[in-house]
């Protein structure tokens, strides 16, 4: 892979590329991608316990902060229809990002391993490979997202919101997953070991937290009220909770700034792909 | 014969934590997560939640210094974690083998790998306890509720210790050991820690809370913080803790007694 990255070999790969017919390209792209996506999503049919991490931590929140606090939902100014549901949006937005974030960890698994990197040799498209990754994680965190809702709805969640909110709910979520798999692959492509996961963790766990979690932004106090101001997930959880409730409410904004980190994170993924062919 | 040349049980133990002591200072990657993570915690819960101080029967006082005892507990679960890797580590990697060949005594060698978790948990207690009072918290309870609040968190670490080297030396695996902490941390967040108990409305979690012995804890260490004195809190917390490091302990010394006939 090393010795590809010189200008020659790379004029030589384009070459070769430009000069393969279009819907060839394509064809061995989507079949790499399959590939890669069906690799992974057969690893949790062979092994379920893969999917309770991602499974049981949403459900846990969900529990915990629907169930623990939901006397603070009767304060003085928290003027949303339900706790559950209020609570059950972030828990779906935060799982969302986070199974993007645990795909990242096959991701470093396989470079451990060395299966990466004979995947990369294999692909005449690396980011098929990348690709293949971020499909099967979308497929996973929507395995997550039904039973999550599933329970919610059994255990008593109202849903305000009709067909189509619900739909943009989902909606903002699959975009908050893209970003968070760019994220987790632009860090796993560089650092590329699974002993690298905290640094895909602990930025996606700060920027969760310091959104309006437990109340309203209006009764945020204190230095995380202006944190939430600025944080771009404050925009797309409070979007996702007035798609819930059936009161869309600056909708456009949060796609606009779900999209906005998906395409950074993007272009961070990509050159994450480009120093690990460098790399070998 | 041999007791002549067997080294004192205190003489056995000193090593053994000195070691656990060194093993834990040479690698911050054990000291810097327990001491940040509890206090990022600890900024977003009493930021965030600060409106919960205006539910009619909220005791008097900020939420900051409500939610201080979350992060003694919360440590005390990384405790968990280092004890039961450290233990596992030295399964792993035969050093157990090799301590089975000497006449170290079992007692020893537990009480050596916990004086590296009491290490932690004391600059966890020190750290905390500074940052709340930095922030505007303060102990009702005055100076010799503050220390009160250091031996009760020590109690805490070492019940939680106990409870990662019996994992530790059950299981013999670092991952089975990590595996333990969601369970932990499910534990503390099915608790009182965001909200004193009587003013939970959801049923099903006020009974889970009032059955979780976290609840305890994390109660016992709240009433020196927000209350004062409360004999009750405070036997309660101290029983708990005493109570899971006896089980705990207990169940390690098996656990060890079981892994020296396998090796």
């Amino acid at each position: 892979m090393g010795e590809e990255t010189s200008p020659g070999a790379r004029r030589e790969r384009a070459r070769l590329v430009s000069n393969e017919p279009g819907s060839n390209r394509r064809s061995r792209y989507w079949s790499v991608l399959r590939t890669v996506a069906w690799r992974n999503l057969h690893a949790v049919i062979r092994a379920p316990a893969l999917l309770l991490p991602p499974l049981v931590f949403p459900l846990f929140f969900y529990m915990a902060f629907a169930g623990g606090l939901s006397t603070v939902g009767s304060l003085p100014g928290f003027d949303y229809y339900n706790y559950d549901a209020f609570q059950f949006v972030f828990v779906l937005l935060q799982s969302a990002a986070f199974g993007g974030v645990f795909i990242g960890f096959s991701i470093g698994a396989d470079f451990d391993s060395g299966f990466t990197r004979r995947l990369m040799l294999a692909a005449r498209d690396r980011s098929a490979v990348i690709a293949g990754y971020g499909v099967a994680g979308l497929v996973r965190a929507a395995l997550v997202w039904v039973v999550v809702f599933g329970i919610a709805l059994a255990t008593g969640m109202k849903v305000g919101g009709d067909g189509i909110e619900l739909g943009g709910l989902v909606g903002l979520a699959v975009v908050v997953n893209v970003a968070a798999f760019f994220f987790a692959a632009g860090v796993m492509t560089r650092l590329r070991t699974l002993q690298a996961a905290p640094a895909m963790q602990l930025p996606l766990f700060m920027i969760l937290m310091t959104a309006p979690i437990y109340v309203p932004r209006n009764l945020l106090e204190g230095w995380i009220s202006s944190v939430a101001k600025v944080n771009p997930m404050t925009a797309i959880v409070e979007a996702g909770r007035s798609l819930m409730a059936g009161d869309p409410f600056h909708v456009l904004l949060a796609f606009a700034a779900a999209a906005g980190m998906a395409a950074l994170l993007l272009v961070f993924a990509w050159r994450g792909l480009r120093k690990a062919e460098a790399a070998g | 014969m041999a007791s002549a040349t067997t080294p004192a049980l205190r003489t056995q133990a000193r090593y053994l934590a000195w070691r656990s002591v060194v093993r834990t200072m040479r690698q911050p990657i054990v000291i810097v997560p327990p001491l940040v993570f509890p206090l990022f915690l600890l900024a977003i819960n009493a930021s965030g939640l600060s409106a919960a101080t205006n539910i009619p029967g909220f005791p008097d006082t900020s939420y900051l210094a409500f939610a201080l005892a979350f992060p003694f507990i919360q440590g005390a679960i990384f405790a968990t974690n280092t004890a039961g890797a450290n233990v596992a580590e030295d399964i792993g990697n035969g050093f157990f083998n090799r301590l089975a060949l000497t006449p170290m005594s079992g007692p020893s060698l537990l009480a050596g790998q916990l004086t590296g978790v009491l290490l932690i948990g004391t600059l966890q207690a020190v750290a905390f306890l500074a940052a709340g009072l930095a922030a505007g918290a303060t102990i009702e309870a005055g100076v010799l509720g503050a220390l009160v609040l250091f031996a009760l968190s020590l109690a805490i670490a070492a019940a939680f210790g106990a409870i990662g080297l019996f994992a530790g030396l059950r299981t013999g695996s670092s991952e089975a050991v990590q595996g333990l902490f969601p369970l932990m941390f499910i534990l503390l967040f099915l608790s009182s820690a965001t909200l004193p108990r009587d003013l939970i409305s959801s049923d099903w979690f006020r009974t889970v809370a009032t059955i979780n012995p976290v609840s305890y804890l994390i109660e016992g260490l709240r009433s020196l913080i927000i209350i004062g004195w409360d004999p009750e809190a405070l036997a309660l917390g101290f029983g708990v803790a005493a109570a899971i490091f006896v089980i705990a302990l207990w169940a390690a010394t098996l656990a060890l007694r079981e892994r020296l006939v396998r090796t």
